[in-house]
């Protein structure tokens, strides 16, 4: 168990300068999400362009790699489609929990700077503090399916 | 300050508690250094031999155990126990005619008389076998609740109650139309006695308070509440899951109406736990789960119970935890209550200085009287990483909200780091604990 493949300088950094902290207001869509477990809390708003997530931020206490993990996602899916979006997860969800090895290198390149979060799957009590802002990101983008947010043009 | 905080643990009951220091001889495994004063300091090897989990490696370094709050490990002389029964005496109990039916029930009637007397209970019909202190509050607020609580009734508990004891009262409260209130806590974690008092009204029907809280170390003001509540007629609950391996407890001395227990958190098995009730209420509260050994006869138009304490032990019983809590007793007992807390409340005064001269820490419950549980926070490193740290160092804390979560939110923290002392801890141990947090502040600097 090698705590530095956990806490990598990225995680640290994110962690003490999370990118994206905050509230967008007026929001297309908001989630709470949050781990009884550990106390890690989440608010995050989003505003949508058609398809596309345009903006989000995330608001909440917790540990380091719940505020790390929120920072990176955040940054990494601004402008992509909810499809992306989705495929995006199943490949962080792989990461975090082992089925993603080290010489997956195309699947790994393809994380960018999400591929930091790999030693987390050595962790395993922290998976979800990982997954708690995608699932609550999930959460949010359920929301702007509701009939009154499709557009009928 | 020791000599105070002693003089607290020692109202819990110890002048009039029959079973301390009595059972010396009979525990196999218990290490009991010869001519053992009141005094003298435990022989802490000794001891740590007897618990051979204390020997195992974790990520390569020796575990540091400080956890026993969570769940305490057990002696050897518990295990011994529990696998003598198992290995010649298990069969069902109460009802066989056969030999080893026979010595089941005698050896499973007599951990039942071993936990009177660590209580000093009159009579065994006030001891009921449960799962657990969560059963043991679960099953009053069924019982009792059911019969004495009604629309626009009260239930007063304190905001540092963990969840067991307080959904029980949640769910009997929405049951009834019952209104649950609760008691606040002053910033160094006490109870804030005063408004305690304030809250207790006509309408109060039940007290339901912890003895020592478990995300803080609280020792609660327990007699006081239990005199300030009989003053009014209303019974008290103890929750003395938190109590019962710290110092010595008396239920008679206390005056308490009920008390409840966990098997686990004073060295003995899982599964297995303890509900003193006062036989004058345990004789009018209905039964809480009905089957067999429960009834004295049934038929299909009519049953009817049996006598305390059996009417509230419905189906078979965990026969070889309640040997194994009642072996747990003896260790605990052989070494002395008063003995095992002046170990640990030196383990505490060691960890709350130390601890509290590392920048970025906060301690979290800083009451005059408390038990050796130290909450604390670090700045800028959330609990949940302070644990993982520790662990890759070996060493086992708790993070969260402690099953505790108004008292979190009391003091505004999504959660705590919490360490706990028990008798097998060292001062080696608390300098490990120091150093862990060293590498802590060193990972986030």
């Amino acid at each position: 168990m090698d705590l530095k493949e956990l806490y990598r300088e990225v995680i640290l950094d994110h962690n003490r300068s999370p990118r994206n902290f905050g509230t967008l207001q007026p929001a297309d869509a908001e989630a709470n999400g949050h781990n009884p477990l550990c106390g890690d809390r989440l608010h995050l708003t989003v505003r949508m362009e058609g398809e596309r997530l345009a903006d989000v931020r995330f608001q909440g206490q917790g540990c380091a790699i719940s505020v790390a993990s929120a920072s990176l996602m955040s940054e990494a899916v601004k402008g992509k489609s909810r499809a992306e979006i989705s495929g995006l997860y199943e490949q962080v969800h792989a990461l975090l929990t082992g089925r993603l090895p080290a010489d997956a290198t195309d699947g790994r390149a393809a994380l960018g700077k999400l591929a930091a979060l790999a030693g987390v799957a050595e962790f395993p009590a922290r998976v979800k503090c990982a997954s708690l802002c995608w699932h609550t990101l999930e959460a949010a983008l359920a929301q702007t399916r509701t009939p009154t947010s499709v557009s009928t043009e | 300050m020791s000599g105070a905080v002693l003089a607290r643990t020692a109202t819990l009951g110890a002048g009039a508690s029959a079973g301390a220091g009595a059972h010396a001889g009979a525990s196999a495994g218990a290490s009991v250094t010869a001519g053992a004063a009141a005094g003298a300091p435990l022989d802490l090897a000794r001891i740590r031999a007897d618990f051979p989990i204390l020997a195992r490696q974790i990520n390569g370094r020796p575990l540091v155990y400080l956890d026993s709050a969570a769940s305490a490990q057990c002696p050897t002389a518990v295990l011994q126990a529990v696998d003598h029964y198992r290995t010649s005496l298990h069969a069902n109990v109460h009802r066989g005619v056969h030999s080893l039916s026979q010595w089941a029930t005698q050896a499973y009637e007599l951990a039942r008389e071993r936990v009177r007397r660590f209580l000093n209970a009159r009579s065994t019909r006030e001891i009921v076998f449960v799962r657990g202190t969560t059963e043991a509050i679960n099953l009053v607020a069924n019982s009792y609740g059911r019969t004495h609580l009604s629309d626009g009734d009260e239930v007063l508990i304190t905001y540092l109650e963990h969840h067991a004891n307080i959904v029980p009262w949640q769910l009997a409260c929405a049951a009834s139309g019952a209104r649950l209130r609760a008691a606040p806590v002053l910033d160094d974690g006490q109870l804030d006695l005063s408004a305690f008092e304030a809250l207790l009204t006509p309408r109060t029907r039940l007290v339901a308070v912890a003895h020592v809280s478990n995300a803080l170390g609280t020792l609660l003001p327990v007699q006081r509440i239990v005199q300030l509540a009989h003053a009014r007629g209303v019974p008290v609950l103890l929750d003395g899951a938190q109590a019962v391996a710290h110092a010595p407890v008396d239920v008679q001395a206390l005056d308490c109406d009920f008390y409840a227990f966990s098997g686990h958190k004073i060295y003995g098995p899982t599964g297995i736990g303890v509900l003193y009730g006062r036989e004058s209420l345990l004789a009018a509260m209905p039964p809480w789960q009905g089957g067999g050994d429960m009834i004295l006869s049934v038929s299909i138009e009519h049953t009817t119970f049996n006598e305390l304490p059996w009417k509230f032990e419905a189906g078979t019983p965990n026969i070889s935890g309640a040997i194994g809590l009642a072996a747990a007793l003896d260790y605990v007992d052989a070494l002395g209550l008063e003995r095992i807390a002046a170990h640990e409340h030196a383990l505490l005064e060691l960890a709350q200085a130390r601890l509290a001269a590392l920048p970025g820490l906060r301690l979290i419950g800083t009451a005059p009287g408390k038990a050796a549980v130290v909450s604390f926070t670090m700045d800028g490193v959330h609990p949940h990483d302070i644990g993982t740290i520790l662990d890759s160092e070996g060493i086992a804390i708790r993070t969260g909200h402690h099953c505790a979560m108004p008292i979190m939110e009391r003091f505004g923290l999504p959660a705590t780091a919490r360490a706990s002392f028990a008798l097998y801890n060292s001062a080696e141990e608390v300098e490990r604990l120091v150093a862990g947090l060293r590498q802590v502040r060193n990972v986030f600097s």
